[in-house]
């Protein structure tokens, strides 16, 4: 099992993410965004947290039209599992991977802290080891994290059940304590917190080792 | 192009002092040019020179069998095992983040991560220590709200863990805010870089970001006394860019891989000139540059101008010229600028040239060598007076007024705006006594923490110097972690009075005596002095940043106590009142003497907390607040009520040293006490946590109230 770690100029948990596939047993290969194709073999793609670019423009834009996010792309086109944690989030959203944007916290401020949420689906290859309902906690540590779309898209997100967690006391503002959606295939999920920052005691937490685990086990099956 | 004309205003504006300038042109047997004396002024203002301080920072321990490299070069080294180092430094960026608050302290956290990231360590936590002045004083909030930003901005996306720091107001940073930035990094022992050249004809290489005119003059600015022109001050400050210092680092370590480095130094203060000449020194070589080659961002800039910038993000190289067009592919890759500027000489001279023309030829090791050195007057700061007697009052009012200042109150507006927990190795975060982080990839964990009480150094520069030091010792043994080294930021006011030089005196004298007693060497650090506006001074406040190790990341120190723990102090506890924060917040009185620090049982005291960690649910240190304050502290950390049995308002938020505060399982008292009596460290079981009130002396809140009054009271004042 392969997941493919895509390195933006910027990126800083790159390597965190690499640490949390390995723990679940998906063997991490570290990927260029010059690159224009992912290696073989990749079965899911991982869009690290960090600044890609410096967040400059907007957060994700530049990112999203990397060379290699047109392979991103197709690998999503093709049924491919995608996960985009914080700045890869915005990067699923400006790559057009996945509906709405990322705006600046209501409160106007950088936010770390631990953020519980509930689990709003357990139908999809990264939420199936938790239960619908589950209260689950992983940091958060962003500027931009404000989920918001229009009434439109956030009602087909409600009504397809794709909204995969949500904020237990919303730290910035999202539409609906939104802090996680899923693609329309549900193989493509972008969240704000860090499920990679709770894999482990020595780290306060080991919520986020549940998805790792579940997204290896999907992967395995299929 | 012609250079301007010297003239004393020049000289003078160059912050050169007469006899300065005379040696000036004794050792050149001719005037300088303007180039040249730009040149000069850069290398020999007190930033770069520490011209005050030299005589007394020869006089702190520096060595030990944990150090591999002391003071003197980016930052310090000491051995962690396993092949292993940590290297780590504290510097100052007082002045430009007072004039322009958020890019002054960005560019203070670009420059610390820089110092480590040329030693080719990767950098893997942050502290920073903030002194502000008055909460209610019109300039404050804004700098507060500037400064922190500018530390999140830079911190957060270049992407190093923030896990503490410390922040203070007080009335005399109204006109002279602090910001002390820490960072610490990874390294294998055996793969350390330092700025010394080696080799003849070696190429000199330009790394990182463009050269603009941002900063000219910073480190001369940085060494002058703020008056009512400040504002016109903003152009020396410059402008920082995380995104490309995460790059640069980045590169910089894959370069180091491929063997390609000779030597490194980080453009830092005066930029081009500071780390050519530096690295030229240490190597005993000259420097040849070709100002032609450097990658500028603006048009027409001189010698003089280029030579002087502080552009951000910068770096400069002595290359193996066998692997050039390895180390060129490494700078293309992340998209950095890479040019060879000049070259390395045997014979001692810095040589400027551009378009065509010498701008200077300097003898280079007299810029560094000869630079002055004071032996500045001084006069020990006379003894406190004996105190007025301090009435009693209630106990519960007292700890609430401390925990609505926000010198007491949670910082957790700050701390969240820094990423904490990005690396993925944090195991505590800000706010709960020393921060940890894991060695990624091992058990290990190094813990930091940087400690001052400015009150104390200002009433006996002595003992305060000794405390500093003696309270960040309690706060690594408090997590369990073994003491390593240290690093000291000394922030002064203007050392030509000799008053202020007198602090600055006794301070190093009681660091240096209490860095020895603890073995906790000194192995880097930063002076800044001229901490003054219109006349008035800072209070002394020399910041020490420490590190401590622990063997196994389990072995942490929690801080929450569980219920029916009893509440055991250790320490000998008089009841000292003087310089409290009890006797500042209640009683507006800043009178006293500081405390006494018994260094001895200090290190007795440590020693048995660490390694007594077994018996304890948790532990933190006492400072300030005494007792009381520390036992509401780890009541909130475990969400639970405590009460401490008896005692007056001198036993309560009395700030006697040495001490700790442990809670222990009632199973586990037992064996703590004799452990205690066969180490002869006095113990005493105080009280209790369990409930969910906070008794003190059979006075009563409870503990919900008094935690939403510390949680909401700095971003009440400041938010």
């Amino acid at each position: 099992m392969r997941g493919a770690v895509i390195v933006f100029p910027g990126s800083n948990c790159d390597r965190d993410l690499a640490v949390a596939f390995r723990a679940a047993g998906i063997d991490p290969v570290m990927v260029w965004h010059k690159d224009t194709s992912l290696p073989a073999g990749v079965d899911v793609v991982g869009l690290p947290g960090g600044f890609s670019y410096g967040d400059y423009l907007r957060c994700g834009a530049i990112a999203a039209r990397s060379p290699i996010c047109v392979a991103v792309a197709d690998h999503a086109r093709r049924g491919g599992a995608v996960i985009g944690i914080c700045n890869g989030f915005q990067v699923l959203v400006e790559a057009g991977l996945l509906p709405g944007a990322l705006m600046r916290n209501a409160g106007l401020k950088f936010i770390c802290k631990p953020a519980p949420m509930t689990v709003a689906t357990a139908d999809s290859p990264f939420t199936s080891g938790y239960t619908v309902g589950q209260a689950v906690t992983f940091p958060i540590a962003h500027h931009d994290g404000n989920y918001t779309a229009d009434a439109d898209t956030l009602a087909r997100l409600d009504g397809e059940d794709r909204v995969a967690f949500r904020y237990m006391d919303n730290p910035n503002g999202s539409a609906g304590d939104i802090a996680g959606i899923l693609s329309e295939n549900r193989r493509v999920l972008g969240l704000m917190p860090h499920p990679e920052r709770a894999i482990d005691p020595a780290q306060g937490g080991t919520d986020g080792a549940v998805l790792f685990a579940a997204l290896a086990g999907a992967l395995a099956d299929a | 192009m012609t250079e301007p004309a010297i003239t004393p205003d020049l000289i003078a504006a160059h912050g050169l002092k007469p006899d300065e300038y005379q040696r000036i042109l004794d050792l050149l047997g001719r005037d300088p040019t303007f180039t040249e004396l730009g040149i000069f002024s850069a290398m020999w203002n007190e930033h770069c020179s520490y011209k005050s301080s030299k005589k007394w920072l020869r006089t702190l321990p520096t060595e030990g069998p944990q150090v591999i490299c002391g003071p003197g070069e980016n930052a310090g080294v000491v051995d962690i095992g396993d092949g292993q180092a940590v290297v780590f430094k504290m510097e100052s960026h007082n002045h430009p983040s007072y004039i322009e608050p958020y890019q002054g302290a960005a560019t203070g956290m670009g420059g610390i991560l820089r110092d480590v990231f040329t030693m080719g360590a990767r950098p893997i936590a942050a502290m920073n220590a903030l002194s502000f002045g008055r909460t209610d004083h019109p300039k404050t909030r804004q700098l507060v709200h500037g400064v922190v930003e500018g530390i999140g901005g830079y911190g957060n996306c270049f992407g190093v863990p923030t896990v503490g720091g410390e922040v203070r107001f007080h009335a005399a940073y109204d006109g002279n805010c602090l910001v002390n930035a820490f960072a610490a990094g990874l390294a294998d022992a055996d793969a350390i870089f330092y700025s010394a050249a080696s080799g003849v004809g070696r190429p000199v290489v330009y790394l990182g970001a463009k050269t603009g005119r941002d900063g000219v003059g910073g480190a001369t600015m940085a060494s002058a006394e703020f008056d009512d022109t400040i504002e016109e001050k903003r152009p020396t400050v410059q402008v920082g860019d995380p995104f490309t210092e995460k790059r640069l680092m980045e590169a910089c370590l894959e370069l180091m891989q491929t063997g390609a480095v000779i030597s490194i130094q980080d453009m830092g203060a005066a930029g081009l000139t500071c780390s050519a000449v530096e690295m030229g020194d240490k190597g005993g070589l000259g420097i040849r540059l070709n100002l032609d080659a450097v990658p500028v961002r603006e048009d027409g800039m001189t010698a003089y101008e280029m030579m002087l910038s502080e552009s951000q993000e910068r770096m400069l190289m002595v290359l193996d010229p066998a692997k050039e067009a390895e180390a060129k592919a490494v700078f293309d890759k992340w998209d950095l600028d890479f040019a060879i500027v000049g070259e390395t000489i045997a014979e001692d001279r810095f040589i400027i040239e551009h378009k065509g023309q010498v701008w200077a030829d300097l003898p280079l090791a007299a810029l560094s060598g000869t630079a002055p050195e004071y032996d500045r007057p001084w006069v020990e700061t006379p003894p406190a007076d004996s105190m007025e007697p301090v009435p009693e009052v209630d106990p519960i009012d007292a700890l609430r007024a401390l925990l609505s200042d926000p010198n007491h109150a949670a910082k957790h507006w700050v701390w969240e705006q820094y990423d904490s927990q990005v690396m993925g190795d944090t195991a505590r975060a800000p706010g709960l006594g020393a921060g940890a982080v894991r060695v990624h990839g091992t058990r290990k964990a190094l813990v930091f923490t940087c400690d001052v009480t400015p009150r104390y150094v200002r009433a006996n520069p002595f003992e305060g110097g000794k405390q500093a030091v003696a309270e960040a010792y309690r706060n690594l043994s408090a997590a369990g972690a073994k003491p390593l080294a240290t690093t000291d930021n000394l922030n002064f006011g203007n050392p030509e009075k000799p008053e202020i030089m007198g602090q600055l005196v006794g301070a190093i004298k009681g660091i240096g005596e209490a860095c020895a007693a603890l073995d906790m060497p000194i192995v880097s650090g930063n002076v800044s002095l001229y901490n003054e506006t219109d006349g008035a001074p800072i209070l002394p406040t020399p910041t020490i940043g420490a590190v401590g190790l622990l063997k196994n990341v389990r072995n942490l120190i929690g801080t929450a106590p569980a219920p029916g723990d009893l509440a055991i102090l250790v320490g000998e506890t008089t009841g000292h009142l003087g310089q409290s924060a009890v006797l500042a917040r209640v009683f507006n009185r800043e009178d006293g003497d500081a405390p006494a620090v018994d260094l001895l049982a200090e290190r007795r005291h440590g020693v048995f907390v660490r390694n007594n960690r077994k018996l304890i649910t948790a532990a933190t240190d006492l400072g300030d607040g005494g007792l009381a304050l520390a036992a509401f502290e780890m009541a909130v950390a475990g969400d639970i009520g405590v009460t401490i049995n008896e005692g007056d308002l001198a036993r309560l938020f009395g700030e006697d040293q040495a001490r700790y505060l442990l809670a222990c399982p009632f199973d586990c008292a037992e064996a703590l006490m004799i452990a205690a009596g066969q180490a002869g460290v006095p113990v005493e079981a105080v009280g209790r946590f369990g409930g969910t009130a906070i008794r003190l002396a059979g006075s009563e809140a409870p503990l919900e109230d008094l935690a939403q009054v510390w949680r909401s009271a700095f971003a009440e004042k400041l938010g």
